[in-house]
């Protein structure tokens, strides 16, 4: 049940808990059970809504960056990822392998905003070493949805 | 001007399902549950093989009976599901579409005069393919107590003299109805005492919700009397592709070959190499597909119970097919009605036979959300009938 529990509500977490027991064939006590047990654990890490930002009047500019930083002995990279992710502004931090180490999220209200975290903020911090910023030009999937068009039934009228 | 039609064609009657998606056609908010088809698209693994065909000018005709690659992976598959071998070199044809099969099927097993046994409720095609054959059609009229599962005792029933084949079409379109192992073994005994022949179409052999599908050749005695019929549309939401195949004995294959060479000569190249991407690495896209129609499926079932409509269960395809009889209507006309009143299309259950009077079928080929809708309708539409309103 765990695996279908949870590829369901990373698509739909507001799904009526009584449904997500009919459709996995289980009681719904044992999905409420089961869903706090995943949140105890931390494998559930919360409920979050995916809003495609573009589509609103808001003005706001997102970017990835990769970041080169020396690593710090006895800590490895952990303490650099903490003092990057604390940042608000911040939506991802992932350590990565390949030509550079850290690959951080951001989002921002402006090119000047977003311009700012990385000359007054990021690239003040000690051990990183250099940064090379990309700004997202436009999102067509995000979280396994496809941003840039709707659903639509394609299937034409056929008998039999 | 004499006619230039031919009587047996002009007789045969158009689809039943056909005049209700006509009106839906017309009505831009109604909702259809009426699509026999997935709703997924073709994984795109697949799909890309297809395109890598044609990147790669593979654009030529296959031969007859379909790509040698495809043959050998179809026979691969049939062993690793039903643990029966094929040569793939004279007991596989590839056809267009499953449909195909059929027809070629009947048409190389027929005599004039010979007796077929269509089970019904059943896809649409058998009849008027048994009536282009040359076949007198017998129908048996399965019954909602055994689950629409076709028993021994109605199948000796209906053999004559003449009886030549027997269509099993299980999974079912449009019940949802399987046929189990022990069900197979029982109605086995009589095909072989009375030595007739079976046509399987398995087309929705991979979406069964209770065990893995059991084909009827892997019942002893069988294969040698069995045309077996499969193919992607359903598995692999392939639709499009038009692609199936049949498996069979060598001499009936042989026979079929022939027909399809002059009528069809190939079964369409892309889709012969996308398929064989299906079969080597479509095993995960099925599972996932699988389970999702299984969800819906629990819904609708939750459903109907919440709203105290009978359904039996049904553990293959698509399909759910509840009961109305206790409104006292025709199937039509409670389709009719529900699609006048709620704006949501259903197929009337005689759309496949007599014997569906007093059902309906909804395929659950839809999202969640228009399930949820239509369910909501439904039961709305339910209650007023029940209070009078209408």
């Amino acid at each position: 049940m765990e695996e279908q529990l949870l590829k369901i509500i990373e698509k739909n977490s507001r799904i009526d808990l009584k449904e997500l027991s009919v459709i996995l064939g289980v009681e719904e006590i044992d999905v409420v059970n089961k869903l706090a047990e995943l949140e105890a654990k931390g494998t559930i890490c919360g409920y979050h809504t995916l809003i495609n930002w573009e589509n609103t009047d808001l003005e706001s500019i997102s970017a990835l960056i990769e970041v080169r930083v020396t690593p710090q002995s006895g800590q490895g990279f952990d303490n650099i990822a903490e003092r990057i992710y604390k940042y608000p502004e911040v939506h991802a931090v992932y350590l990565i392998s390949g030509g550079y180490d850290l690959l951080v999220s951001i989002e921002g209200k402006s090119l000047k905003e977003v311009a700012a975290f990385v000359s007054e903020k990021l690239s003040a911090i000690d051990s990183v070493l250099s940064t090379a910023t990309h700004f997202v030009l436009k999102k067509y999937k995000d979280h396994g949805t496809v941003l840039s068009k709707r659903n639509s039934d394609k299937r034409e009228v056929i008998t039999p | 001007m004499r006619t230039p039609l031919a009587d047996k064609v002009v007789e045969i009657k158009p689809s039943g399902i056909r005049k209700f998606f006509d009106i839906v056609s017309e009505m831009p908010d109604a909702i259809s549950l009426g699509v026999g088809e997935p709703d997924f698209d073709t994984p795109w693994h697949i799909r890309n093989e297809g395109i890598r065909a044609l990147e790669a000018g593979k654009t030529f005709y296959t031969s007859n009976s379909g790509l040698k690659e495809l043959k050998i992976e179809v026979c691969n598959y049939i062993e690793r599901k039903q643990g029966v071998r094929y040569n793939p070199a004279n007991e596989v044809l590839v056809t267009v579409g499953g449909s195909e099969a059929i027809d070629m099927g009947l048409r190389a097993m027929i005599n004039p005069g010979d007796e077929v046994l269509i089970p019904q409720p059943s896809y649409v095609s058998y009849e008027p393919c048994a009536v282009l054959a040359g076949a007198t059609p017998v129908v048996i009229n399965l019954k909602a107590e055994n689950e629409f599962r076709l028993t021994a005792a109605e199948l000796r029933e209906a053999i004559t003299d003449k009886t030549k084949v027997l269509i099993l079409p299980f999974p079912n379109n449009p019940t949802g109805a399987i046929m189990e192992k022990k069900d197979l073994e029982e109605i086995a005994e009589v095909i072989i005492e009375k030595d007739i022949f079976v046509m399987s179409d398995e087309i929705y052999s991979e979406l069964t919700y209770k065990d893995e599908h059991v084909s009827i050749i892997a019942i002893p005695g069988m294969r040698e009397r069995t045309i077996m019929i499969n193919g992607f549309s359903k598995a692999y939401a392939m639709t499009g592709w038009r692609l199936g195949y049949a498996c069979g004995p060598a001499d009936i294959i042989a026979q079929m070959t022939k027909i399809h060479q002059f009528a069809i000569m190939c079964a369409p190249t892309t889709s012969q190499y996308a398929a064989v991407e299906a079969l080597k690495n479509g095993d995960d896209d099925v599972k996932e597909m699988k389970e999702s129609y299984n969800q819906r499926r629990r819904f609708l079932m939750h459903s109907f119970k919440k709203m105290g409509l009978e359904c039996f269960e049904p553990f293959g395809a698509f399909y759910v097919f509840p009961c109305i009889k206790e409104f006292g209507m025709t199937s039509d006309e409670f389709a009719t009605k529900f699609l006048e009143t709620e704006k949501v299309a259903a197929v009337p259950g005689t759309a496949f036979g007599d014997s569906g009077e007093g059902f309906l079928r909804i395929s659950y080929a839809y999202s969640m959300d228009t399930l949820r809708t239509a369910m909501e309708r439904l039961e709305r539409f339910v209650t007023k009938l029940r209070n009078g309103e209408i």
